[in-house]
């Protein structure tokens, strides 16, 4: 097994996933590091790149023109930065700082869509995988906008 | 936070309290609340409250100066089971001011630190400016305890975590079997929590909330707050979770 597979089948959001899928992911894959405050992406650029994080945290933000960016979450090794590299447009729908030294590891966008699209076995475990990912996002964000600690007595 | 205070109060008399518990606070013509306590058990002179100004009672409270005089009768209801659960590792979940019925707890646990196994405080604000006890939290850091706070919104200055409390569950080290979690916070903070912990394979015996309803007797007799089958003044305010499961997701309840 190459190192950049080994790494590919280590992150904890790729459990359980054959090794011909993990041969498959790395062919597309990279390591890539970016410096503290350094952007990973912003907003409405293309989301070339799916990255997964290895090391360090990341604030994914959103920006208002004259104010000072929101944090909308951090997150940390183990997590995936986002979905939007898998389904049309393509495109970025926030921030992303590196908020120490972060190390990625980062697949090609459209060299895993095209494997998916050409093997919907590996498609539909990666799909398994985005589900299950953005929907413990989603739910945590309900939480979040619920904005429950507004009425609380000790 | 601007309407929280914490307030000191020195009883005539030596105060022995457990965590989890509360008092009634009665400003003099003006009526009664019932408040947790969130100062050190160990600590029997003094008494202390934090309390947040959602009421006509509690606004006068946290307008309070010192030399001021508060009837106070407790303290009532059930307690964490922090001394039961010496020889397990210690996961303490808290939300916003739920922090404050825990942080007697937290006082316990350190005291007696080499009773207990890992002890992990994860504590979710509102936002940077509304996290409880701020100084305290940073001193915790430095004894063995996994101190993570996390707010729900911050500006980009805010060097640490942003996300829901329930969020940082699967990033703690857990072994089930082993583990007593305490969870105190706004009810669908705790329903979320408790999933997580769930999730991590910790069992609904070992999960323990602290409730919250309107209490007028705090002894059991008027009913208001009547949870189910139980008085949240006389049974709880702690409840072991799986004695209460079945309520707990009533709408009604």
């Amino acid at each position: 097994m190459q190192g950049l597979e080994r790494i590919v089948l280590g992150q904890p959001f790729f459990v359980g996933l054959g090794p011909e899928f993990g041969a498959a992911i790395s062919g597309c894959a990279r390591n890539v590091r970016f410096a503290a405050g350094e952007y990973l992406f912003r907003e409405d650029e293309p989301a070339n790149e799916f990255y997964l994080i290895r090391h360090g945290t990341v604030a994914l933000e959103l920006h208002s023109p004259g104010q000072q960016p929101i944090v909308v979450a951090t997150l940390r090794e183990g997590d995936i930065l986002d979905g939007s590299w898998l389904v049309p447009p393509y495109c970025w729908t926030f921030d992303a700082r590196a908020f120490e030294l972060v190390r990625v590891l980062g697949v090609d966008a459209r060299c895993l869509r095209e494997k998916c699209e050409a093997d919907h076995d590996l498609g539909y475990e990666l799909m398994k995988r985005f589900a299950g990912a953005m929907g413990e996002r989603l739910r945590a964000t309900r939480l979040q906008v619920a904005d429950v600690y507004g009425q609380r007595r000790s | 936070m601007a309407d929280v205070a914490t307030l000191e109060l020195t009883p005539p008399s030596a105060f022995a309290f457990l965590a989890g518990q509360f008092n009634m606070l009665y400003v003099f013509g003006l009526g009664e609340v019932a408040i947790s306590l969130s100062g050190d058990p160990a600590d029997e002179s003094r008494v202390v409250h934090t309390v947040r100004a959602v009421g006509a009672v509690s606004r006068a409270i946290t307008r309070f100066r010192r030399n001021d005089v508060i009837g106070v009768r407790g303290p009532y209801g059930s307690y964490w089971p922090v001394a039961e659960s010496e020889g397990s590792d210690i996961v303490i979940v808290a939300g916003g001011l739920g922090l404050a019925p825990l942080r007697p707890v937290i006082y316990r646990v350190l005291a007696h630190r080499e009773h207990y196994g890992r002890v992990a405080v994860l504590y979710g604000a509102r936002g940077p400016a509304e996290i409880l006890y701020r100084r305290e939290l940073e001193a915790w850091r430095r004894l063995d305890v996994d101190i993570t706070v996390t707010v729900d919104h911050a500006a980009a200055d805010w060097c640490g975590n942003v996300g829901v409390v329930p969020a940082l569950l699967p990033r703690v080290p857990v072994d089930p079997d082993h583990t007593v979690a305490m969870v105190c916070g706004p009810e669908i903070m705790m329903r979320f929590t408790v999933d997580a912990l769930r999730q991590r394979g910790v069992t609904m015996d070992r999960i323990f909330v602290s409730m919250e309803r309107n209490m007028k007797c705090a002894i059991g007799l008027c009913g208001h707050c009547q949870f189910g089958p139980a008085f949240v003044c006389r049974d709880g305010p702690v409840f072991r979770y799986d004695r209460i499961a079945p309520f707990f997701s009533i709408r009604e309840i």
